[in-house]
């Protein structure tokens, strides 16, 4: 392994930064250097939110990414605006319980979860993010389920706590229901 | 152990190691997160956390915070940096530590709160009236930044200088896997012999930028001088990549030394030497070593998140020797590994 980009894009409320924090942090546990940038310009309720993860075995060097390896995009606007720039046989996961169309790009690996109906399933739509991450976990290899938990939980203490079990069966779901598209 | 942190709270927290209790700020994106880090945390460690109306009182309370003897900062951004440079000035007439956190974004004027490198002239020239000087370190990576607090603190004191960090929106939005130091005693500093404790058994004191007689008034200035040259002498600092047998030398810092730091690798893989020289003290600039580079190399780009502030200290540094072309993007556009390295290549003809 040498350095990989990944980019989670969606709707402000579908939790992409959570989902790429818990990435940085998991890869971290899993012993490798990482960064996470946001995208925190102005953005309408509603709009698009991402984030760039990098994770390498060295030191990192730019966190800003114009290829991505990655693109994990949970809504229309998202796949449009990232597929573009996805790197050639690079890993493009959509959201298929929103994203009702296909990718036009033919030189990049697609995989489909179905988030949002995975998550309904469970019990609850929230966890969707993390579906999907469980889903990009299993499609990349860039990092284990062990650290995945364990970024889980560091990260749900306290009030949050309650949502942590809710949180890994939503990972492990999104490992198991993925599609090659 | 290694934590994840989100820069902004990693140089609050960072701050905090280093001994200062007292933190006096305005919140202003994208560094919010550090005044809303010491609103939590400085209460825990027996601190003050004072949210002030404005930049301006801010300042003002730092001068006061600061004649105690107290390790004192702020952090802000572009515009909050504006506001507080009538303060700074006179912080630095009263020879007073203090540190600053910068955490720049687009302008000029409100501009926006993306990251940009546009206030470099602003921290580094001056900004505020008069002849003084500021220390500036400009950390490139989350770790730095937690290291260069413990050196912001320890400078201003040694010096009586007052000591600005200039990060950048990236800096202080991103995360990155830190190391803090240990936590050390606010109390067990180098004893402040000028400091304003109140005079029981001893003589009064005085802290002020202010001298009616100019003869008198110039006779501060010079120990000013004295000082700010003292500095120049003793606290350079620079990190050099690649320079040696380098194709091009590209001076980049903070954040845009990162970026730079991924170019190397591409221009690699093109056959193209590149080194990096980056400046950590941006005042005092590493003029003399950027003199000597420019003897091993016929081209020394600049790159930056502006149009070009730091490139006259490069001039000044190369002084002729070498070509000194510039490539920036600057109101919060921060331009990517693919542009730096296409500037790389129309640098050396390729």
């Amino acid at each position: 392994m040498s350095t990989y980009s990944v980019v989670a894009a969606g709707f402000g409320g579908q939790g992409v930064m959570l989902m790429g924090k818990i990435i940085a942090e998991a890869a971290m546990h899993d012993g490798k250097k990482v960064t996470w940038l946001p995208s925190y310009g102005p953005e309408m309720r509603g709009g698009t939110a991402n984030c760039t993860v990098v994770i390498s075995d060295e030191d990192i060097g730019s966190p800003v990414v114009d290829t991505p390896d990655v693109v994990i995009a949970m809504n229309i606007p998202s796949m449009i605006k990232f597929e573009e720039v996805l790197k050639k046989d690079g890993i493009l996961l959509i959201n298929s319980s929103v994203v009702d169309r296909q990718p036009t790009r033919k030189d990049v690996k697609v995989f489909k979860i179905k988030a949002n109906d995975v998550a309904d399933e469970i019990g609850n739509v929230k966890v969707l993010n993390m579906v999907a991450l469980g889903a990009f976990a299993k499609a990349s290899g860039l990092i284990t389920f062990g650290s995945i938990k364990k970024a889980l939980e560091e990260t749900m203490t306290g009030k949050k706590k309650v949502f942590l079990d809710i949180n890994i069966k939503a990972v492990q779901e999104g490992m198991e229901k993925i599609e090659k598209a | 152990m290694k934590m994840l942190f989100k820069g902004s709270e990693a140089i609050a927290e960072a701050a905090i190691r280093a001994g200062c209790r007292l933190y006096f700020g305005y919140p202003i994106t994208p560094q919010s997160e550090l005044t809303e880090y010491m609103s939590r945390r400085l209460p825990e460690v027996g601190g003050t956390f004072l949210q002030a109306e404005s930049e301006v009182a801010t300042v003002n309370m730092m001068y006061g915070a600061s004649c105690t003897g107290k390790r004192v900062m702020t952090s802000t951004s572009s515009p909050g940096f504006s506001l507080m440079m009538e303060g700074i000035s006179y912080m630095a007439g009263g020879e007073l530590p203090a540190v600053f956190v910068n955490v720049v974004r687009g302008g000029p004027g409100l501009g926006d709160i993306q990251p940009a490198q546009s206030d470099y002239f602003q921290a580094t020239k001056g900004g505020g009236h008069g002849d003084y000087r500021m220390i500036v370190l400009a950390p490139h990576t989350i770790q730095e930044a937690v290291d260069l607090m413990n050196l912001a603190f320890d400078l201003a004191d040694k010096y009586r200088m007052l000591v600005t960090i200039l990060a950048d929106g990236m800096l202080g939005q991103m995360m990155e896997p830190v190391e803090f130091p240990p936590m050390r005693d606010p109390n067990d500093v180098p004893e402040k012999d000028w400091a304003l404790t109140g005079a029981k058994g001893r003589p009064p004191r005085k802290v002020t930028s202010f001298h009616i007689d100019p003869y008198e008034l110039e006779k501060m200035n010079l120990r000013y001088q004295a000082t700010y040259k003292k500095v120049e002498e003793n606290e350079v600092r620079y990190e050099e990549l690649n320079t040696d047998g380098a194709d091009i030398i590209v001076a980049a810092y903070g954040t845009m030394a990162r970026i730079v730091k991924t170019v190397i690798h591409m221009a690699e893989k093109e056959g193209i030497k590149v080194g990096l020289f980056r400046p950590i003290t941006l005042w005092p600039f590493p003029y003399k070593r950027l003199n000597e580079l420019a003897d091993t190399v016929d081209t020394i780009l600049t790159v930056e998140m502006s149009y070009g502030q730091m490139l006259e200290d490069v001039r000044l540094g190369v002084n002729g020797k070498a070509k000194t072309p510039f490539y920036g993007r600057s109101a919060g556009v921060v331009p990517t590994p693919t542009e730096v390295l296409d500037a790389v290549k129309k640098a050396i003809g390729r």
